[in-house]
């Protein structure tokens, strides 16, 4: 059955509405009835259901709204329509956010985990059409692109399917059709003389899948950084060198993508590119501690903000006025974050001959995870160690996740696929009878089918037959 | 010789018998032709009815006003509610019947419908008169004529029965074949394929040794199949488990050389989930036993159905491979068990009311589409003739949906999925599992069977009241409380925690632990308020209860497919003309001719961007 048939035609979709890649502004669009309430959730500024229709709201797109940590993603433009009068004839918010990739996905993705969902190629005009916005004439015209984007869809698809990003993905759909046909066997063959799997067993399996279903979602973030670029954070104190050594990567490689304006005001995003791999640079304001001066602190938030969203921190240092015991105290500050931290001792060639070996022991032993490279920023000396240090970190994650998800879709889906793999291990601890479970189940392989292909009953049926001795 | 007539229904099995009495109840002037009056509604397989998916669509049928419910409760041996364990949704009712009762009883109901005529003769073909379907011709040379037909040919055309090596024409074993219709009906440009399907032998009930068998009884408070008032057994008779062995296996694979699958002389596919002992031996060898049940055929007869053994091999080896069966040492044989091979349509070629593409007011119903089973049959029969009717009435077609009922699954899926082996019904083709369950079947279709003349009203007053007493348990439920002093100590008897305060009965009556009965029973505010509802009521209001978040949810996804399902295609729409489509889709909806949105987007091979660009072109 079609992937349309039971998506729902009610409910709340997001999608970005200006090309992908990097430009000045980026518009998102979101529709349906809750899409002014949906956004006004994740919208710091006025209270975005009590205004007008056609009107323009400055505000603050913020992740975790219910939680103390909020996280400000980026500060938008976000332009009210008023249902019926909009493009597709539902409630309808554009955001204005800046452009980058990163960004935009970050809006979708808290969007999404308030209740949206990633609209399918074509349908804000199928919304259109089908809210009578459109006439036939205007649809007929429209109606040749989304052939074609379906079409353009398809062979990313297939291109995917046949790629590496296949076999964990086919590995999946077989465990979820071998479950699903372990359940429906119960169902229409309990009669027959047939081994059942035992509950402990099954729940065995869907643990399994749900583990697999969540490791592709870990993929997610790292999928996501190749894409849009490995988030890297310079740290370290005022005049350590942070500047220099960013100027001194980007011109090292000469390989600028661009340069813009990043997510806050005090902090500069630099793109680059090592063997391949993109990299954004962020740069921060500097760390120092006891300050009295409210805007610096504020600034200092922010660095350790990028710091969270960061996968990989530069921690810089300068080798000839830090000790070892304030190196530590700052390690032991950073690794409290998921990130990577890459603790680097600048300014070595100032380092007095005499007692270099002596400085450079007292840090590598602070810990032996931790051993600071040792450059100068200024003369260009052993930055292509950092480079290829940038370059193994990733290519190391790349190792542990031979499969990797990037399209924000396919994140959806899997969500949507792991929470229904939760419902099935929740109903099996209530004892639910199989008709239930089999109902969550069957949610597990429609969303898995948003990716894979549907899977039908016919797949089950045919599995229960090819494996199973059926039939009086 | 014969008048005119409104319809005429070509064999008088499952399908024809619904198809015949529902159109002559609803008004229309029927004639009934089957080339044996002494075998009316045989059971040419298995003596029961019902089943896992197949009992749910009896109790549909009943409740639409079709006789099969009633004609199973009053012909049953012995009846069991399948699947208890696994929820309302999967209840079952199945029951063994007396092969000889069954029809008989089906018999008397038609000759008690004062619209339906008999007549004894083979259908040779179809009269057409200036590209106009106008009646039948039959073997003895008649031509009679009637404004519509209605197809129920079962195996019958150009039937082959395979045993071992030899072969002959049949539609049944010692009945003979019918030829005429396929050949016409393809001049007329409609497809044909082959089917296969295949029977057990039948055995002397007095030579077996039921002492080595298993005893398999009936339900201790049987239930039953119509909503009506047939009264359920109280008196049932045991079936018996046996198994096959590997020396039964050995023997059977000696007739492997001369049996018709192998030896490619069948070329019809058979249904995978009734393979014959052959098939299940051969492909799944890492078994050393299959199950075997010995089912009798009736109340007054010592004839056995070896249900389990269902053989195309040479008849000698069907008999030495038996006798090693424990139980059927000296088992005699009544007939051997056969292979039947014969023509279908594929199902492809109809609209959802059983109507041909090609020719008006020609009507196609059970095996003749490609589907095995009695209770498949006889709900497309129903089906059929209640459209036939409909039709000639130019009346508005009757459809039903998926969500509906099982039976809108089925042909749902026939017509627009087609089949290429015989189509069985399961629970799992139905994406509505949890609203489409055994004991809604009247709540589910009564009204809109009543609606076109075909439910009584006397049915249609007892579900309004069933669902008022539902609706009263419901209620009651909600709004009452238990104090913890009344409750507390049955809640610790069945493992479930206590509760600190007043609780809604509601409360308490969803926990799984817990069923309705139970409270019944032993909480006595309770037992005296359920008092006055009967049985069906208090089970109803139960799983309204308990299945209440479900039930929501899986109404909500029907919601959601409703919208594309009511978004209806004319039925002269062109869709040629729309270049945005695939040439496949073009050709296959152009074929197809889907009338809803919904039903284009399961014809196989129709994409999801096929349907936005028609979406697009349709409005609404």
């Amino acid at each position: 059955m079609s992937n349309y048939l039971r998506s729902d035609l009610n409910d709340t979709i997001c999608a970005l509405a200006t090309p992908e890649g990097i430009g000045a502004i980026g518009v998102i669009r979101i529709s349906g009835s809750n899409a002014i309430e949906l956004v006004n959730n994740v919208f710091k500024g006025k209270n975005l259901t009590q205004q007008a229709s056609h009107t323009a709201h400055f505000g603050r797109i913020i992740e975790n709204s219910n939680t103390e940590n909020i996280k400000v993603i980026d500060e938008v433009l976000a332009t009210i329509f008023v249902a019926p009068k909009s493009y597709t004839g539902e409630n309808t918010v554009e955001i204005s956010c800046h452009g980058s990739a990163y960004i935009q996905q970050q809006i979708l993705q808290t969007l999404i985990k308030q209740g949206a969902r990633s609209a399918k190629p074509g349908e804000f005009t199928m919304r259109a059409f089908l809210n009578k916005k459109l006439d036939l004439t205007q649809a007929e015209a429209v109606a040749d692109l989304i052939a074609s984007n379906s079409e353009a869809s398809h062979q990313t698809a297939m291109t995917q399917m046949r790629g590496g990003f296949s076999s964990q993905i086919l590995d999946l759909r077989e465990r979820l059709v071998n479950f699903a046909s372990l359940i429906e066997l119960e169902l229409d063959f309990g009669e027959e003389d047939v081994e059942f799997a035992s509950r402990p067993q099954l729940k065995d399996l869907v643990q399994n899948i749900l583990n697999l279903v969540q490791s592709l979602l870990q993929s997610f973030k790292y999928g996501n950084a190749i894409k849009n670029g490995i988030p890297t954070v310079i740290v370290g104190k005022p005049n350590a060198g942070k500047s220099t050594l960013l100027n001194a990567l980007i011109n090292d490689e000469r390989a600028i993508v661009s340069s813009i304006a990043g997510t806050t005001r005090d902090t500069i995003e630099e793109t680059f590119i090592i063997d391949g791999i993109l990299f954004r640079l962020i740069d921060t304001a500097g760390i120092r501690k006891n300050t009295n001066d409210a805007i610096e602190t504020i600034g200092i938030e922010r660095t350790f903000e990028s710091i969270n969203k960061a996968s990989i921190v530069i921690y810089l240092f300068d080798a000839s006025t830090t000790t070892s015991a304030e190196l530590e105290t700052e390690l032991n500050t950073l690794v409290k974050n998921q990130a990577v931290i890459i603790p680097v001792a600048n300014k070595i060639d100032l380092l007095n001959e005499a007692n270099k070996t002596q400085i450079i022991d007292s840090f590598n032993n602070i810990n032996s995870l931790y051993k600071p490279l040792y450059v100068s920023t200024l003369q260009k000396e052993n930055l292509a160690q950092l480079n290829q240090k940038l370059i193994d970190i990733v290519r190391g994650d790349e190792v542990k996740n031979d499969v990797i998800i990037t399209n924000m879709r396919h994140y959806e889906a899997l969500l949507n696929t792991s929470n229904a793999l939760q419902d099935v291990l929740t109903g099996m601890d209530l004892q639910q009878t199989g008709d239930l479970l089999a109902f969550d189940i069957r949610k597990a392989i429609f969303h898995l089918g948003e990716i894979v292909g549907d899977i039908t009953t016919d797949d089950l049926l045919e599995n229960i037959f090819s494996k199973f001795c059926i039939g009086k | 010789m014969l008048g005119k007539y409104d319809i005429i229904v070509v064999g008088a099995g499952h399908a024809g018998c619904e198809a015949a009495a529902a159109a002559a109840n609803m008004g229309s002037k029927v004639l009934l032709i089957t080339m044996d009056m002494n075998k009316i509604a045989q059971m040419s397989c298995n003596p029961a009815m019902g089943g896992v998916a197949k009992g749910q669509i009896v109790r549909e049928i009943d409740a639409l006003g079709g006789y099969s419910g009633i004609v199973t409760d009053n012909s049953a041996i012995q009846f069991r509610l399948l699947n208890r364990s696994k929820g309302p949704a999967m209840y079952s009712p199945r029951a063994q019947s007396d092969r000889m009762l069954f029809s008989q009883y089906w018999r008397e109901h038609l000759e008690q419908i004062p619209n339906v005529d008999f007549w004894q003769d083979m259908v040779s073909g179809l009269l057409i008169e200036n590209g106009k379907l106008v009646g039948v011709k039959t073997g003895m040379g008649m031509n009679i004529y009637s404004k519509a037909v209605v197809l129920t040919n079962g195996t019958f055309l150009n039937g082959i029965i395979h045993i071992g090596q030899k072969q002959f024409g049949g539609g049944r074993i010692g009945e003979k074949s019918a030829s005429g219709i396929t050949e016409q009906l393809i001049s007329l440009g409609f497809e044909s394929g082959r089917m296969k399907t295949g029977t057990p032998p039948r055995v002397d009930g007095r030579t077996l040794n039921y002492e080595a068998m298993e005893i398999q009884e009936g339900d201790e408070n049987p239930g039953k199949f119509s909503y009506t008032n047939t009264k359920p057994l109280t008196n049932q008779r045991p079936c018996w488990i046996t198994y096959t062995n590997e020396k039964v296996h050995d023997i059977l694979r000696t007739g492997f050389d001369d049996s018709p699958m192998y030896a490619g002389r069948i070329k019809g596919l058979g249904p995978r989930y009734c393979p014959s002992i052959e098939d299940k031996i051969n492909r799944f060898a890492e078994r050393n036993r299959h199950q075997i049940f010995v089912e009798p055929e009736g109340w007054n007869t010592v004839e056995i159905y070896v249900n389990g053994f269902s053989t195309s091999l040479p008849d000698e080896i069907q008999l030495k491979a038996m006798r090693l069966i424990p139980g059927f040492e000296n088992a005699k044989m009544f007939r051997p068990g056969y292979a039947i091979e014969y023509d279908y349509f594929p199902p492809t070629q109809l609209k959802l009311t059983l109507e041909t593409h090609l020719m008006e007011n020609l009507y196609f119903a059970g095996q003749i589409n490609g589907t095995t089973g009695y209770e498949e049959a006889a709900c497309q029969g129903l089906m059929a003739g209640i459209n036939a009717h409909l039709k000639i009435e130019e009346k508005e077609e009757f459809i039903l949906k998926r969500s509906e009922a099982y039976i809108g699954v089925l042909i749902d899926d026939l017509v627009n999925k087609g089949t290429d082996e015989p189509y069985r019904m399961f629970t799992s083709r139905a994406e509505y599992r949890i609203l489409l369950r055994q004991d809604n079947a009247d709540i589910r279709l009564t009204e809109i069977g009543n609606k076109i003349g075909l439910a009584s009203n006397e049915r249609l007053e007892n579900v309004k009241l069933k669902i008022e007493h539902t609706n009263e348990i419901v209620k009651h439920f909600k709004k009452t409380s238990v104090t913890p002093d009344e409750i507390n100590p049955l809640l610790e008897e069945y493992n479930t925690t206590p509760i600190p305060q007043n609780y809604k009965l509601m409360q308490i009556v969803t926990r799984p632990q817990l069923d309705i009965h139970i409270l019944k029973d032993k909480v006595e505010s309770i037992g005296n308020f359920l008092n006055k509802y009967n049985e069906d009521e208090i089970l109803q209001g139960e799983i309204l209860m308990k299945y209440e978040g479900y039930l929501e949810k899986e109404q909500l996804m029907v919601e959601k497919m409703n919208r594309l399902e009511n978004v209806n295609i004319n039925e002269d729409f062109d869709f040629t003309s729309i270049h945005n489509l695939s040439s496949e889709a073009r050709q296959k909806l152009n074929k197809q001719k889907p009338r809803t949105l919904g039903q284009a987007a399961r014809i196989s091979g129709i994409s999801p961007s096929d349907i936005s660009v028609l979406m697009i072109h349709l409005g609404r």
